[in-house]
């Protein structure tokens, strides 16, 4: 088992997000979680990253408890993150963006990780020196992925790509998410609202509600599953939900 | 024209001493969002610490005057970074992540603590020093009532104050140490994410700013001669609205914003009334707060939704 997460508990001050989370994901799996709004799926991946701080419960990554480890050494153990909104450095270039996401790696792997990346964000090649902030959406989010990857994560966590994106680009990132984990045999842990895409490309999933996972099941179990249908595929709450947050 | 140009050079003299005061503020500022109020004790103790090493140096005989101020700005840089580094462990670091006030109250107690640590350690009368770096070149001697005069401690005071400048602006563009820098400035949790260790940046942001007031102390000591417990107070307020004039955040503004205020201390004391001097500096601050609230190289604080 790569990640396992056992009774986790976390939240920010008094209002507690998660309560009890038991996960496990193996290597080279991609696993989705989905839910709505507010269900906890951001600060579950936060949590395991250490920031907020799990209030009890544990989280072993290759067997080694990385509870309370700081963010910088579990980024160090093989997870990268590429959170919610992307999070670019606004007034950063590009390339530095990627050298950001190879602060972990030793220097010698550097000239080839960039060129893979660039290689699969062809995009980016062309925008190289152009400051992060700069870049539209998907570019964005394209050079969230391409920076998590730059660490050579063995986990490779990611927080609502799809979030604010046209559909055909959604469909893009989705594409190289796939391409990822079989040709580059990175584990992917995916958290989405866009519930049809994610579920349709993963192997397991898992459905969030108010803090405690609730359903779990191969991707396409959930996708015929009456009750996830009903929640988060039809009826267009997931529209709304989404249109809501940007607002 | 001649004492205008000598007040052009005391001015630019005086801007690079605040120039390097201004950029411990604005590198702190830019990584925490905090004003570090004990900044200007830092240069305060960084010019006792070169005045007890000048002393030190005549003691042990080093009488050879660029070995003994190398070593007394090595001893100096030195020691502020070690306090640099303390009062951020003691005073900054347990508060981060509370209100934001907070920090700031703790600055500002910590900056009444220095003072009055050095007051009792080191007594309240004014220190003096005899003058190290003497001479210098006589300019425009053609109009016999007036020369201008360019010391060479003044060109000492700027040839450093580049030196210093041009490698720090070197390390925050172009190393991974400087990067870690501005990512930790521009999102400090995604530079977390990104494995950077956000702790130990911020003390190296706080050593760093610290060596460079610890530098502006020893060439105010040398440039003034006099030194005491609260010339930290005043100069670190001019500093600070340098920092401000030029763009609090922005390292090229805290340079240029030194160098202005310098100058217009320089010239507001050559043309005007010297005992005036500070209000015309912190009239500008007023100013500036009314009018470009972001400073002249300052960005806009853009509120992320």
């Amino acid at each position: 088992m790569m990640l396992s997460i056992r009774q986790l508990q976390s939240g920010y001050g008094r209002i507690q997000a998660l309560h009890g989370i038991d996960m496990d994901i193996e290597a080279g799996e991609i696993i989705t979680l989905i839910g709505a709004n507010g269900a906890g799926k951001t600060t579950l991946l936060m949590t395991l990253c250490g920031k907020p701080r799990a209030s009890s419960g544990q989280v072993f990554f290759d067997g080694e408890d990385i509870t309370h480890l700081p963010t910088h050494e579990i980024v160090r153990r093989g997870i990268a993150h590429a959170p919610e909104g992307r999070h670019i450095f606004p007034r950063m270039t590009v390339l530095e963006n990627l050298q950001m996401g190879a602060v972990v790696t030793p220097p010698k792997y550097f000239a080839d990780d960039l060129e893979r990346i660039l290689a699969l964000f062809p995009r980016l090649h062309e925008r190289l020196d152009q400051r992060g902030g700069t870049l539209s959406g998907g570019e964005q989010q394209m050079l969230a992925i391409g920076r998590a990857l730059m660490s050579r994560p063995r986990l490779l966590m990611l927080d609502e790509p799809s979030l604010g994106l046209a559909p055909l680009v959604v469909r893009q990132i989705f594409q190289i998410i796939r391409e990822i984990n079989r040709d580059q045999k990175v584990t992917v842990f995916l958290v989405e609202q866009n519930a049809f895409h994610a579920l349709k490309l993963a192997h397991r999933a898992h459905v969030m509600v108010n803090g405690k996972i609730t359903l779990s099941g191969t991707g396409e179990a959930l996708l015929a599953d009456p009750a996830v249908r009903a929640a988060y595929l039809e009826g267009g709450n997931v529209a709304f939900d989404r249109t809501e947050r940007r607002a | 024209m001649e004492y205008f140009l000598q007040q052009l050079i005391n001015g630019i003299s005086l801007g690079a001493i605040y120039g390097l005061i201004a950029l411990g503020y604005t590198m702190v500022y830019g990584i925490i969002g905090m004003i570090n109020f004990a900044h200007g004790e830092i240069y305060m103790i960084g010019a006792f610490v070169s005045l007890i090493g000048f002393l030190f140096m005549g003691i042990i005989g080093v009488t050879y005057v660029p070995l003994a101020l190398f070593i007394v700005l090595l001893m100096a840089m030195l020691f502020t970074a070690i306090y640099g580094w303390a009062i951020e462990r003691i005073a900054y670091r347990p508060l981060r992540g509370s209100v934001k006030l907070a920090p700031l109250i703790s600055a500002i107690g910590m900056s009444i603590v220095l003072q009055n640590y050095v007051q009792l350690a080191q007594g309240a009368r004014v220190k003096p020093l005899q003058p190290i770096i003497q001479g210098g070149f006589e300019l425009f001697t053609g109009n016999a009532d007036y020369h201008v005069r360019l010391s060479y401690l003044q060109i000492v005071i700027v040839l450093v104050t580049v030196v210093l400048m041009a490698g720090f602006t070197y390390v925050i563009t172009r190393t991974s140490l400087g990067r870690a820098q501005r990512a930790t400035e521009q999102d400090m949790t995604m530079a977390l994410l990104s494995g950077v260790n956000v702790d130990r940046i911020i003390s190296t942001t706080f050593v760093m700013g610290a060596a460079l007031a610890a530098v502006a102390g020893l060439m105010v000591t040398l440039y003034y001669g006099v030194i005491d417990f609260y010339i930290g107070f005043i100069a670190g307020m001019k500093a600070f609205t340098a920092a401000v004039l030029g763009g609090i955040g922005s390292l090229p503004g805290a340079m240029l914003g030194g160098l202005l205020i310098g100058l217009i201390e320089a010239f507001w004391s050559g043309y005007f009334t010297i005992g005036y001097k500070d209000v015309a500096t912190f009239s500008i601050l007023v100013l500036v707060l009314i009018f470009r609230p972001t400073g002249l190289l300052g960005k806009p604080e853009v509120e992320k939704v």
